[in-house]
């Protein structure tokens, strides 16, 4: 698998420093899990965060050390050590077959078989995911195969994070975990491929502009 | 083979936390707290104000080190960089209530990295070194955009907010400083 559109450094950088909000987060961390490069990226901006700490160092607070370090040696006792990061090898013998990486697997409860698909209309369907955080609208979507998604424009930023089948936008094909991001000045019109259903993950911090006055009328009662 | 004391110091870091890891050596991890406490300490309370929050913070983080040392891979990024991430992180974990979700590197969906990391164990050594470097050779208005966003915690739009900049300059900016730290450390992407 060969990610093809990756995600920006601006998104990344605020990914890296933790500005980016929890909606957001789902979907960059979801497809940091299938993109080694994306990966590489973020470590070093996570370097060049440690290299400006170091240049303009705080002045260090030294005064109880001693303190401290007892009571940190009371809690390494009862908190558990993590296992190491797991070879290549070890998770090919445990197989490739869940569709649902991590983070987002545990949003939606579980893989693929656990999604409790709600109609849209048109042989799509989505599933809400509840967030403590209301500022971003995050959803699974699934597309049937060979259909458009109705062709819409934003009034802010979309994520749009493909986990099976894929999508053309235009010239442009998405597949499993290609990002696409979106913004006012965007309007377009994503086709599933041909021969199977696509499966996204969306996330919108408003609500969409539908071109349809039907699809208008009715997006109130969708909730997207 | 000519070798500053700054990168050795490093190097040595790494294989206390190599040490911690695998052997839960608490000689080894009062090492790196003692080098790294007040440094985290007084990181907390650039942002947080309040000492004892900072105290707690600092003793999180170093908790967390002891947790996660197992987890430390040295050719992916320095000591300093993964201990100031766990830190960055709990800061804003702090005054943030939502969750702060992650990818897993034991998710069997998880997709590793291709290519063995022994490669790049050698040539890592001094990467902290050029990206220093490199990001002196900077732009000012490139570097003042990332200390904003690592010191601040801002997001990209609030940085354009703050500095009264288009969007699309601060996005620029960002790509063509993180497009000349990657050409600095050669073949990273």
């Amino acid at each position: 698998m060969t990610i093809r559109h990756h995600v920006s450094d601006e998104l990344l950088l605020d990914y890296a420093t933790g500005a980016l909000s929890e909606g957001w987060r789902i979907a960059v961390a979801t497809h940091l899990a299938l993109c080694p490069q994306g990966r590489r990226r973020l470590s070093l901006m996570e370097m060049a965060g440690g290299v400006l700490v170091r240049e303009h160092p705080p002045e260090p607070l030294r005064s109880n050390d001693d303190e401290a370090w007892i009571s940190i040696k009371k809690r390494l006792g009862v908190s558990e050590m993590q296992p190491a990061v797991l070879q290549a090898d070890d998770l090919a013998v445990r197989g490739g077959a869940v569709v649902l990486p991590e983070p987002l697997r545990s949003y939606v409860g579980g893989d693929l078989e656990s999604v409790k698909w709600r109609p849209l209309g048109r042989g799509a369907y989505h599933m809400p995911i509840e967030l403590e955080d209301e500022s971003t609208k995050v959803r699974l979507l699934r597309i049937p195969a060979g259909k458009p998604v109705p062709e819409h424009g934003h009034r802010g930023r979309e994520l749009t994070l493909v986990l099976s089948g894929s999508f053309h936008d235009g010239e442009a094909l998405f597949a499993r975990g290609d990002l696409e991001e979106a913004d006012e000045t965007l309007q377009h019109q994503p086709v599933a491929t041909e021969g199977e259903d696509c499966i996204c993950l969306a996330v919108t911090d408003a609500p969409l502009k539908f071109r349809s006055w039907l699809l208008r009328a009715i997006q109130p009662i969708l909730g997207i | 083979m000519k070798q500053n004391s700054k990168s050795a110091a490093k190097d040595d870091l790494a294989r206390l936390i190599a040490r911690v890891g695998s052997s839960r050596d608490i000689e080894a991890f009062e090492r790196i707290f003692r080098a790294y406490a007040p440094q985290v300490r007084a990181f907390m309370l650039q942002r947080v104000r309040d000492p004892q929050l900072s105290e707690e913070l600092m003793q999180e983080t170093m908790v967390t080190v002891w947790r996660k040392a197992a987890q430390f891979d040295p050719s992916r990024g320095t000591p300093s960089a993964w201990i100031f991430t766990i830190a960055r992180n709990l800061r804003i974990d702090n005054y943030r209530r939502s969750r702060r979700p992650d990818f897993d590197p034991n998710d069997p969906a998880f997709v590793p990295e291709p290519e063995p990391a022994a490669d790049h164990a050698l040539e890592t050594r001094d990467e902290e070194t050029r990206l220093h470097a490199a990001m002196t050779g900077l732009p000012s208005e490139q570097r003042d955009l990332l200390k904003l966003a690592f010191f601040e915690d801002v997001s990209h739009s609030e940085i354009a907010d703050r500095l009264g900049l288009p969007l699309g300059t601060v996005k620029s900016r960002i790509r063509l400083a993180f497009s000349k730290l990657r050409a600095a450390l050669g073949d990273r992407p």
